[in-house]
């Protein structure tokens, strides 16, 4: 037999079906199985693909990426640990914590939760609720051409499951930590995550990956979201994985009427992030905004994709991703939107702005607009630069030398998509930690 | 304080300034009028170090040092500030921040202590007074959305704030209502002293009438082409700069 790309997952898959397949339920198994044979029939995606022109994933597809078969033993952690402790930002936060892919209860704790509020994790939630998932699992992530969606589907065996009843205010926000611990074989883990909130009702989930520094491994994480008419979904995502992390996600959001998604991602790990946010607007009046901020260097690459479907008229979509881009550094912004006949009346705007700091850093913006109905209306830009001369220059003309001018204007820059960040905590470490290397000292 | 022998300087190939020479004592206040292209906002950048000039030639000494060897920042510290005739607005940077920033940059330099956050704020909420600025201002972003005026005020703020020794106002009546222009230069007369001095750099007489120079030079072709007392601005006032073209120069 030909070894080829797909052929240690298959390897896997077969192992994890006869490990664990007797416990499923059939339905589960044969999702399982059918994400298999699509993973398979599409294999990794090449740079022959439109989509995939600007991000390579061919060192991705050519190591062998483990994923554990058993559950975690509690208490047998390297670093997660302190990787835990790093990432959570406030005790009082309800967290479920997760390493190398699979629940850590010694990590996690669950406050008190208001009535029809669940948190929980996916292997719990099938071992106990897998009918009522079932209808949940997949809905969202088509496997039609995601190979690395089908790759999950095959692969998931543990993720976060949230859902909250109609009405339901929540104001505790729910912090979902996904840590990848070295091991002795690269780890592959793949998170699978589900969030459902009922209508009228409000929550804020933020959502950390970290890694032990240095770990080279593969998350491949597929996150489905509904969101019933009226519900408010503040959405933060932190990537702030290994520098020699692979990861890829995809965040696929479905919006009843009226309903707000907010999604703000902030990445400046991994040797290769691509995240994918697809929100289909299926009511009139939704409002859906995703904010996105980007730094990386050396040779890191960084691919942001949002898709938008304007399904219905009279909604908002509101885009904006900033990037900083240092040394070798690749980003990449393709953003699709398309508002179908229907969706009259569609409010979209989109921009994408890069900062380069090097003659080096590279970055491929891709808009595309898809406009299908008259009474529209669509904006995007894309803007490419380095530090505006005139401000570096006022400023030293005051006095502040180059340096701290330089650090002044990237925080400058990246200051609205965090002072977009509504919780606290998050704001104060985005300033602290994320913009460590850029950040504003105490003057 | 400031001595200009013989300076030279273009940009993107042009010649602009063609041997400016000016002595600048501390105490004095200077003004540089001269038509629209004849160099004043030229010579101004080049005193802040201002890159997209090139000097070609000569010298100017500030405070004992060789201006021109020094980096935009040495400059600032030692005391030269421009006020700008288009201030620059950078969204993302609150204006307490950057002033803060300024200050405590020209300690590290001249290696003081830094300012205490109490006596920075005294002196802020001081000068906002002064000028009839609301202290708002100083948590909105640096001249992001501010009108003219309120940018120009805000020139004045920073030098309040900064204490400089050479001040250079490129243009800083441009734009201003008559209210808005007594406000700026009552901020600036009460800056006056006889250890510090002013290059106001104009179009117009009007600032004149409020920011009194003891001197004033009119700038053509990128030469001081004559100089004089305050009387010469209202000369100039009255008859324009036509005396500038020789007779029979074509229009």
């Amino acid at each position: 037999m030909i070894v080829t790309e797909t052929t240690s997952y298959q390897e896997q898959f077969e192992r994890f079906e006869q490990e664990l397949g007797a416990d499923k339920p059939q339905w589960l198994r044969d999702l399982q199985r059918r994400g298999l044979a699509r993973f398979r029939e599409l294999g990794f995606p090449t740079t022959k693909l439109e989509d995939w022109r600007f991000t390579n994933v061919a060192s991705l597809a050519k190591q062998d990426f483990i994923a554990p078969l058993t559950p975690r033993v509690p208490g047998q952690v390297h670093d997660a640990g302190e990787l835990a402790a790093q990432a959570l930002l406030d005790d009082s936060f309800h967290r479920l914590v997760f390493i190398n892919g699979r629940f850590a209860a010694e990590f996690s704790r669950i406050g008190e939760l208001p009535e029809g509020v669940q948190v929980n994790h996916l292997e719990q939630v099938l071992r106990t609720q897998a009918d009522q998932i079932g209808e949940q699992l997949g809905q969202q992530a088509s496997l039609e051409n995601a190979s690395l969606t089908a790759l999950n589907t095959a692969m998931f065996q543990d993720g976060a499951v949230i859902s909250v009843a109609a009405g339901v205010q929540l104001e505790t926000p729910i912090h979902l930590v996904f840590i990848t611990e070295r091991d002795e074989q690269a780890v592959a883990s793949f998170p699978r995550s589900l969030i459902k909130l009922g209508k009228g009702s409000n929550v804020q989930v933020l959502e950390t990956h970290v890694g032990s520094p240095g770990a080279t491994y593969f998350t491949n994480s597929v996150l489905e979201i509904e969101l019933d008419d009226e519900a408010e979904l503040d959405h933060y995502k932190l990537q702030s994985d290994s520098i020699a992390a692979h990861h890829i996600a995809a965040t696929h959001v479905h919006q009843r009427g009226q309903s707000i998604y907010r999604n703000h991602y902030f990445a400046f790990g991994g040797a290769l992030s691509r995240n994918e946010i697809a929100c289909t607007l299926d009511g009139e009046q939704v409002q859906t905004i995703l904010n996105g901020l980007y730094m990386i260097s050396g040779d890191q690459l960084a691919d942001c994709r949002t898709r938008i479907e304007h399904a219905k008229p009279n909604c908002e979509s509101h885009e904006m991703y900033k990037g900083i881009l240092d040394n070798h550094a690749r980003g990449v912004f393709n953003g699709r939107i398309h508002v179908h006949p229907d969706a009259q009346k569609t409010d979209a705007k989109q921009s994408n702005q890069a900062i380069l700091l090097s003659d080096d850093a590279v970055i491929d913006t891709k808009p595309e607009l898809e406009i299908y109905a008259d009474d529209v209306r669509c904006t995007h830009g894309a803007t490419v630069g380095e530090l505006d001369d005139t401000a570096l220059f006022y400023l030293r003309s005051r006095g502040i030398p180059e340096p701290l001018a330089h650090k002044m204007l990237i925080f400058a820059f990246a200051n609205d998509v965090v002072q977009g960040a509504k919780i606290e905590p998050l704001k104060k470490y985005l300033e602290a930690v994320l913009l460590a290397d850029h950040g504003l000292p105490q003057v | 304080m400031l001595e200009i022998i013989d300076l030279h300087a273009r940009a993107e190939g042009t010649e602009i300034l063609r041997g400016i020479n000016l002595t600048v004592k501390a105490g004095e206040v200077h003004a540089i009028m001269g038509p629209n292209g004849s160099g004043k906002s030229t010579l101004a950048h080049v005193l802040a170090g201002r890159e997209d000039y090139e000097v070609t030639q000569g010298k100017v000494t500030y405070d004992g040092h060789d201006l021109l060897e020094l980096d935009i920042e040495e400059r600032a510290a030692l005391g030269l500030f421009m006020a700008y005739q288009y201030p620059v607005e950078i969204p993302g940077i609150s204006n307490k921040y950057f002033l803060k920033a300024a200050i405590n940059a020209i300690r590290k330099y001249k290696e003081q202590p830094l300012i205490k956050t109490s006596e920075f704020l005294d002196l802020l909420k001081t000068n906002l007074a002064k000028l009839g600025m609301d202290k708002s201002m100083m948590e909105r972003s640096v001249n992001e959305g501010f009108s003219g005026g309120e940018k120009k005020r805000n020139e004045v703020l920073q030098m309040a704030m900064l204490q400089p020794k050479l001040a250079v106002l490129d243009e800083t009546d441009s734009g201003l209502d008559i209210d808005a222009l007594k406000i700026v230069a009552d901020g600036v007369n009460a800056l006056r002293s006889p250890d510090r001095a002013f290059v106001v750099v104009t179009h117009y007489q009007r600032l004149l009438d409020y920011i009194v120079p003891d001197f004033v030079h009119v700038l053509a072709g990128g030469r001081i082409v004559r100089s004089g007392d305050k009387t010469l601005a209202t000369v100039l006032e009255a008859e324009g700069y036509a005396f500038l073209e020789p007779a029979g120069t074509p229009a």
